[in-house]
């Protein structure tokens, strides 16, 4: 398939995995930042065909993932009301709140819809007039504008029993702070193709400029991301960085920008927290305040409070890259994607889901070499 | 069957649930949920020798004769979908399940739920459409039940059916008899169904229609069993948790590693697009009219010359072999890069992913 076949063809992608070994000559850490980043990565097998002295670590790009509880907890809270249809993407439904998931909550009866796009929120909003819908909108840059779409068309369409519960977060910002920690690990930053398309090249210069590490724009296929690293590697090898765009095919320099344009007309930018990693200033959407009427925290005054996530879970550290998956002692034990503990394990972006998918093999192949 | 739950499949063990649980949609997706709650429930209450075996039919002997016997129920949304409609998918899905068994199909009940409400003239195509589909598999509807439920208390029409059909010989299929270097086939292109469905019902379109393969496989089956006796050593119509499933089940029945390779599996571009934009394995979608079998490595050719001698088996071919025991109860999968993979079966249902 044109746009498919090309990008996961071996012989190329042998072809630049000598490339990468032939440059490489002292141990480097780049971080892809995208969750399905990780998956294709570990799907493929890509890490077990780099040389050793390249370590992927996993980033936080999983929009799922990083979602607070608090959040969760106030989605099953405005979830469980009467006449509230909740409205939310797919992969939210398993995500462990403190005491129950949206899934079990529409086990029991209560109204929670899958939605591919926020906008069916607003054809629901308008067919059942009586009722409170709620969309819990979460994602980075590249989710964010079909919210900011929904609200614009409720606010033409004069809605007034349409609400979001904003969790939307901006991944810049997130990788900024990662470099800026004490336990920083990352020489390289393989950035999220999608959120480019988006973004545009901006953003990277910046953080290129401020912390001099290499940001390379990266797609998902096999051989965008052996691109990617292979970028990675040159200029870290002779002491260079820069913003190199290896998806050209989808990422423009400016971005989307009738994508942003909307998301700037209806949101601001606020300090967030992210799941692991606490609050990040500058680093999520709410709405402005001539669109607080769409705010559902508002609409059902409802506070945030302190939550805590389970003790057992290490997530937080698989976020920043600072442990992998199968470091945690509850993977693949008391934590599997039927009995997660926390998101990583749920979302088909989580690194845990992704170790949990496709890693066991490689893992028994190893220790059964070890003991014959 | 894994050590675990052979231990709990009879009523001795105490509850291996917490009663305050309540059945979710994952309960029934064909993977790890539903295999829990068979286990932990059902067995638990009904385990008899013939249950137990958990195959596509139950097979029974009457009189000296092997007969098989199944049953389906059938609550797809939406009713009509590109390729075909439930009406079909209802009664090719039992005649499968007996043609799969290694059994020739005979009769069917029918048993219909039907809503309040739902249009006479489409419960008329949908019936148009089983007579239809039962004439092409060679079954006589000969019973049925009808019964219709308040507005709101269905969802628009579930059918149940029911099946019998004969053995025509005396070859045993049973995923036990799986060994090493064994063949596994595919009779043509995977996810079709469950692409076709998830499009209609969500409103995707991928360039192309995406056809549903709903069809009957006796003649599929037939001509295997003709082709290559008792060295065709199981098959298996992949609906539910796709191909993955009934591979993961070979491989932990017969405690051997099933390896597929990557480059060899057919799949229709649209079905592959689709799969790529919405984050689902292909191999852990839905399909109706296909066959997934294992054969004797020596069989092979000709077994894929019987599947490829009838239209819907034309682009059968193989996608694996029966691996030694480096991971015995796994299905891994060798990528396009060389690199194994675990190949699992899906956990719960097929979700879309947002990004």
């Amino acid at each position: 398939m044109r746009y498919l076949d090309e990008f996961r063809d071996p012989v190329l992608a042998q072809g630049i995995l000598r490339r990468i070994r032939q440059t490489v000559t002292r141990p480097w850490r780049l971080m892809e930042v995208c969750g399905g980043q990780t998956h294709s990565i570990v799907r493929n097998g890509i890490d077990q065909l780099l040389p050793d002295r390249i370590e992927l670590i996993h980033g936080p790009g999983c929009p799922v993932c990083v979602t607070p509880l608090s959040t969760i907890d106030t989605a099953l809270e405005i979830a469980a009301r009467d006449n509230v249809a909740f409205m939310t993407y797919a992969d939210m439904l398993r995500v462990p709140g403190s005491s129950a998931d949206l899934s079990s909550l529409k086990a029991m009866g209560a109204d929670v819809r899958v939605v591919a796009s926020p906008l069916e929120a607003v054809s629901l909003a308008e067919s059942l007039s009586g009722k409170e819908i709620v969309f819990l909108a979460i994602g980075f840059e590249t989710t964010a504008p079909a919210s900011a779409m929904a609200v614009l068309q409720a606010e033409r369409r004069k809605l007034n029993n349409l609400s979001l519960l904003v969790a939307h977060v901006l991944i810049p910002p997130a990788m900024a702070a990662l470099l800026q920690a004490e336990d920083n690990r990352v020489d390289a930053y393989l950035a999220a193709g999608h959120v480019c398309t988006i973004t545009g090249m901006t953003p990277y210069e910046n953080l290129v400029a401020r912390y001099r590490v290499p940001v390379v724009v990266t797609g998902f296929e096999p051989v965008d991301l052996l691109a990617g690293i292979l970028s990675a590697v040159q200029q870290l090898e002779s002491g260079q960085c820069r913003v190199d765009n290896q998806y050209a095919r989808a990422v423009s320099t400016e971005g989307n920008t009738s994508a942003r344009a909307a998301v700037e007309r209806v949101f601001e930018i606020t300090d967030r927290e992210w799941r692991g990693m606490g609050v990040i200033p500058s680093s999520g959407l709410q709405l402005r305040s001539e669109y607080s009427h769409f705010d559902a925290e508002r609409r059902f005054g409802i506070e945030r409070r302190e939550t805590r996530s389970s003790s057992r879970c290490i997530s937080g550290e698989i976020l920043r890259g600072l442990r992998k998956p199968t470091a945690c002692p509850e993977f693949g034990i008391a934590c599997t994607p039927t009995t997660p503990l926390g998101a990583t394990m749920v979302s088909s972006e989580g690194a845990c889901a992704a170790y949990f998918k496709y890693h066991r093999t490689h893992a028994e192949d190893k220790s059964g070499e070890a003991q014959p | 069957m894994s050590a675990n739950e052979k231990k709990s499949t009879h009523g001795s063990c105490p509850l291996p649930f917490n009663h305050s649980d309540v059945i979710r949609l994952s309960h029934g997706a064909g993977g790890q949920m539903t295999s829990n709650l068979i286990r932990d429930v059902i067995l638990r209450h009904f385990g008899n020798p013939i249950l137990d075996k958990l195959g596509d039919s139950a097979e029974l002997h009457v009189q000296n004769r092997r007969l098989a016997f199944t049953t389906d129920s059938f609550v797809v949304n939406p009713l009509f979908f590109p390729g075909g409609n439930i009406g079909d998918l209802a009664v090719n899905g039992t005649v499968n399940d007996l043609a799969v068994s290694g059994a020739r199909a005979l009769y069917l009940s029918i048993g219909f739920i039907i809503e309040e409400g739902l249009a006479v003239g489409e419960f008329d195509t949908i019936v148009e459409t089983m007579q239809r589909a039962a004439g092409a598999a060679g079954v006589t509807i000969v019973t049925g039940d009808t019964k219709v439920v308040d507005h709101g208390k269905g969802d628009k029409i579930f059918i149940n059916t029911s099946g019998i059909g004969v053995f025509d010989h005396d070859f045993i299929l049973d995923p036990r008899h799986v060994e090493p270097s064994d063949v596994v086939i595919v009779s043509g292109p995977i996810g079709n169904h469950g692409i076709a469905v998830l499009s209609k019902r969500e409103g995707f379109s991928f360039g192309t229609d995406v056809v549903s393969d709903t069809a009957p496989l006796g003649g599929l089956t037939e001509a295997l069993l003709r082709a290559c006796g008792n060295r065709l050593r199981v098959m298996r119509d992949p609906t539910r948790g796709g191909i993955a499933a009934s591979l993961n089940e070979f491989a932990e029945r017969a405690q051997v590693e099933i390896e597929l390779d990557e480059t060899s599996l057919p799949i229709d571009p649209p079905v592959a697009g689709a799969c790529e934009l919405l984050g689902i394995d292909p191999l852990h979608v839905a399909n109706e009219g296909k066959l997934v079998v294992i054969v004797a490595a020596e069989l092979a050719e000709e077994a894929l010359a019987a599947l490829r001698e009838l239209e819907i088996g034309r682009e059968a071919c193989v996608i694996g072999r029966v691996g030694g025991k480096r991971a015995p109860g796994r299905v891994v999968l060798r990528t396009l890069l060389g690199v194994r993979r675990v190949v699992d079966p899906p956990v719960g249902e097929q979700l879309p992913r947002i990004c």
